[in-house]
């Protein structure tokens, strides 16, 4: 028996119509910046990772000098088991990685602790000139991370490295314990010091969108003041503080600067560290297998974090809307406390600085008079026994490129982030509810968990040889960049998806319907419509650029030394003077940067965090 | 001015969701046709794809002549190649530009010399009554001032078909009414097809020359708002137009021209009704009486709600709830004894099963 069907149209008319829509498709200017993005961190992400795991099973020149069968170029577990067994697994991984563990756990609970009771105070209760802490809250973060670290060497120091006594040796006349003066403890409460800024902003965007009436409800049912903070506000508030958990648990597990200053004289390795180590001893493999054991750690620390959560919301911003609020009346003691609070953020603040200022006018490391005030380390000559003759600072040519080197990395990185930001938003948020979107906003997230000096490790491994059509990059000021964008990616998503969500869909379809192309309407709508959010995102980015070390520290070269690195090298050759001069003017230039930006840019550090 | 559209076998999907389920409609030149339905019903997303916002999975769409949308043939021209304007439930005013540039944003895309661009600013700022706000930001004006802007700003492109997709849905309830009559003088005025998405009937019924009626993605009825009141094609159209509801009341034929409502019987002519059906009777089409009269039923008034102008009653029997609506301030009280009677000319008679028309009114 025939069936017989209606005639479809033929073959060639029903292809060419699907070929059509699906031009269409790929044309739609989400999905082409969908792909294009996919493309950008799958080179900028995903092949790095899989070149450091590369690198890690295979045989390298250089472990001929230690197994000389070997043949370069094949596969081999040899590494891995090197560092993950027996007495040397101890002293390389796992000893290391305890410490990191101890300082990044540490630092959170203590940065969680600070930020949170002071967010607490500006919010919500009646303390006053909360508006001056708020904004002194975030200056931390603006200077580099190691700032404190270096600062308390200079007040607790002892005679265990150079022979010359701290500031507090001089003046109270006792040595200082050595666990005082280096390894976990001042590492944390540096690091902390630091990273509370997080907490502190997370903390109090959080509250501030807490109707005050989910409160009041729970009072007007008899409960208690404590337990309403435990059973409402806390609740509420916890997907922020995971998410401070998160940002802050992760930079700290790969922060370099810290362990470097205060860990190595009592030989408390980190795993941060000990990379750095392993890199210098032309141990690649071995130092990439500890980068991924440290990536893995982030990983399974967060994942287990997400999990408590439930959902990957801790990691989404939490708007601030204007609520009713309520505030708790502090009654006698909110005198006390407000000066408490800004003591602890000039102590913060304003003692590192002074002492790094201080330092940078001492002739002689550790020699408390008059007489020893110099200004050598800034202008001194060439040629004396200070410095190794090098001249100081503001007199060696080689600042001003170092400083140029910085300025140009942050201003690059911060334009290409913040474009890279409203282009991801835009793909992120048109294209919501698709698979290709959430594989972007998925993939932009990778870089969040991969420790800051894993990921320049990670670059070390894809970029030192030629790829493909790339040239060798290693050493050069592109990759600088490129490493720094990367690195961002994760900050200018959430920048750009927020930045996105406030430009409602209507207001690009009714420039659709006026018969704008996408080049008009990225033009006239979208960008202006999102240039706060651009400025937001730049602002953060130069800052955060301007005073990143663990991600450069592996790959800058003398060619490409910027400021940061400049100071650990000083540092490294015993040149503490010089190392805080140059730790001053990166200070100066990121205040003067935030400040012009600022002004000018209607940028702010809150909106670019993605609030 | 105005053109036709031609919708033919349209359908869209979500995922698994058939937003829009082979649709086909055919608008008249100068026509303003509503598309109604509850949320979700998939009207708005109807409306999306014949701005060219949303892309069908299926059917194909003419506007006037033009071939704007066919799956078969691959075929969709972007929104700003079909020749119409869009307002939005939102207003979606630009809130970087001055009303000035939002009104000239689509006509400097079409290289318009400048004083033709003032010239339509102004007649179209004249249309909506708004003379002299040129210079402001749309932050800077009201609700319904920013919705006439947002009207201005259609009208300045002269396209040859409006769409709305709930205009009025933002503004409070007196500024609605006045707007109603507003965009009803602004289409006589262009005379251009006009295509108004709306979940409120009472808007529906006030200011459509058509109805289409929706429910999830299919299209229940289109008709004249008369006819769409007086003749629901099934009970969905039925229960959604009017307010206060319809009284829809399940019934057995029992043979002999009437219905039996198993307290009461109403006589209704049945020669095309199955055994099951349903009685639809309009509150306004029910008397009502404070004394006994012939035919009429006894019930009790449960409720009483004036609202100046009517006054809805509700009426009890055991199980059966009826509405009855009566002009001006009911005299009567909680509790009393009311008489309900009937007329078979006013009476609709539903399928149970299918839910479709089978006896209508005369």
């Amino acid at each position: 028996m025939e069936i017989s069907l209606p005639v479809p149209q033929s073959l060639s008319l029903r292809i060419l119509a699907a070929s059509r829509r699906f031009f269409r498709w790929l044309t739609r200017p989400q999905v082409i910046l969908a792909l294009i993005m996919l493309v950008l961190m799958f080179v900028m992400v995903i092949i790095p990772l899989y070149s450091l795991g590369e690198t890690t099973v295979t045989w390298s020149q250089h472990d001929l000098t230690r197994v000389p069968d070997a043949v370069v170029g094949e596969l081999t577990i040899f590494h891995w088991v090197r560092m993950l067994t027996g007495v040397l697994g101890r002293i390389y991984t796992y000893t290391p990685l305890q410490h990191s563990m101890t300082i990044a756990i540490g630092a959170t609970l203590l940065a969680l602790l600070i930020g949170g009771s002071l967010a607490w105070l500006v919010v919500r209760t009646d303390m006053p000139g909360r508006k001056i802490i708020n904004q002194l809250a975030v200056l931390p973060y603006i200077m580099p991370s190691w700032t404190i670290a270096q600062a308390w060497l200079v007040l607790f120091k002892n005679r265990l490295t150079g022979g010359t006594p701290g500031l507090f040796e001089a003046v109270v006349g006792i040595s200082p314990p050595n666990w005082l003066s280096y390894g976990p403890v001042p590492i944390i409460i540096c690091s902390a010091l630091h990273y509370y800024t997080f907490f502190f902003l997370f903390t109090s965007a959080a509250l501030m969108s807490i109707d005050s009436n989910l409160e009041e409800s729970g009072e007007l049912m008899g409960a208690s003041r404590w337990r309403i903070l435990r059973k409402i506000t806390f609740p509420l508030v916890i997907p922020a503080i995971l998410s401070g958990v998160i940002m802050t648990f992760s930079k700290v597990m790969g922060t370099f600067g810290g362990p470097n200053i205060l860990g190595l004289p009592v030989r408390y390795y980190v795993v941060a560290t000990m990379i750095r180590g392993s890199l210098a001893a032309q141990e690649k493999g071995d130092a990439f297998v500890l980068a991924i054991v440290l990536i893995l750690f982030s990983i399974i620390t967060l994942s287990i974090n997400q999990r408590l959560v439930g959902t990957r919301r801790s990691y989404e911003t939490i708007g601030g809307r204007g609520f009713v609020m309520n505030q708790t009346k502090l009654g006698k003691i909110k005198r006390a406390l407000f000066i408490a609070v800004i003591i602890f953020q000039v102590l913060v603040i304003a003692l590192p600085i002074g002492l790094l200022l201080f330092d940078t006018f001492m002739l002689v490391d550790g020699t408390y008079r008059l007489s020893n005030l110099t200004l050598q380390h800034w202008i001194g000559p060439r040629g004396t026994v200070y410095n190794h003759g090098e001249p100081g600072v503001l007199r060696n040519p080689k600042i001003y490129s170092t400083a140029w080197n910085s300025i140009r990395l942050a201003l690059w990185t911060a334009f290409s982030t913040a474009l890279l930001g409203i282009l991801l938003g835009y793909a992120i948020v048109k294209g919501r509810g698709t698979r290709l979107s959430k594989l972007v906003e998925q993939l932009a997230f990778i870089p969040y968990i991969i420790p800051g000096i894993a990921f320049g490790a990670v670059y070390i491994a894809m970029f030192a040889r030629k790829m493909g059509p790339l040239p060798s990059l290693y050493g050069t000021f592109a990759l600088l960049v490129i490493v720094s964008v990367a690195k961002h990616i994760p900050y200018s998503s959430r920048s750009g998806v927020s930045a996105m969500m406030q430009v409602g869909r209507e207001l690009e379809e009714a420039a659709m319907v006026a018969g704008a192309n996408v080049w008009q309407r990225f033009r006239r709508i979208i960008f202006p419509l999102t240039s706060s959010g651009f400025m937001s995102g730049f602002l953060l980015t130069f800052i955060t650029t301007m005073r990143e070390l663990s991600l450069i520290i592996l790959l800058v070269t003398p060619k490409t030394q910027l400021l940061a690195s400049q100071t650990m090298q000083y540092t490294e050759n015993g040149d503490n003077q010089e190392a805080n001069v140059v730790i001053v003017i990166l200070i100066t230039i990121v205040v003067v940067g935030n400040f012009i930006i600022g002004r000018f840019g209607k940028g702010s550090l809150h909106k670019g965090l993605g609030m | 001015m105005g053109t036709t559209i031609t919708i033919k076998n349209l359908t869209k999907r979500f995922g698994n969701v058939v937003a829009v389920n082979d649709v086909s409609l055919t608008i008249e030149p100068g026509t303003f046709l509503t598309l109604l339905g509850p949320s979700g019903c998939g009207k708005t997303t109807l409306l999306r794809c014949v701005a060219g916002l949303e892309d069908p999975d299926g059917g194909e769409i003419y506007i006037g002549n033009k071939l704007v949308f066919s799956h078969s043939r691959g075929i969709s021209l972007p929104p700003g190649q079909r020749d119409l304007g869009l307002v939005f439930q939102n207003y979606a005013l630009w809130p970087h530009m001055k009303v000035y540039k939002n009104m000239t944003f689509a006509l400097e895309i079409k290289k318009l010399p400048k004083e033709e661009m003032d010239e339509r600013v102004k007649e179209s700022l004249a249309e909506v009554q708004m003379e002299g706000y040129e210079d402001r930001y749309p932050r800077e004006m009201s609700g319904g001032q920013q919705q006439r802007i947002a009207l201005a700003r259609m009208l300045a492109y002269r396209p040859k078909v409006f769409l709305m997709d709930e205009p009025l849905s933002n503004l409070d309830a007196r500024l609605r009414m006045d707007m109603r009559a507003e965009v009803k003088r602004l289409h006589r005025l262009a005379g251009a097809t006009t295509v108004y998405v709306t979940h409120d009937q009472v808007e529906a019924l006030t200011m459509s020359s058509n109805i289409a009626v929706m429910k999830e993605g299919v299209l229940q009825q289109v008709d004249t708002p008369d006819t769409v009141y007086h003749y629901p094609a099934n009970l969905f159209v039925a229960d959604f137009i009017g307010n206060p509801k319809v009284n829809l009341l399940d019934g057995v034929v029992d043979g002999n021209n009437s219905v039996n409502l198993g307290k009461f019987q109403i006589a209704i002519d049945t020669s095309n009704a199955p055994e099951k059906v349903v009685v639809a009777v309009r509150p306004e089409d029910v008397a009502i009486s404070t004394e006994p009269d012939l035919g009429a039923v006894e019930f009790t008034a449960y409720s009483i709600l004036p609202s100046g102008a009517d006054s809805t009653i509700i009426a009890r029997l055991e199980g059966t709830e009826i509405t009855v609506r009566e002009m001006g301030i009911s005299k009567i009280n909680m509790d009393d004894k009311i008489w309900l009677k009937f007329d078979s000319k006013t009476l609709n008679l539903y399928d149970q099963e299918s839910g479709n028309l089978v006896v209508s009114r005369s």
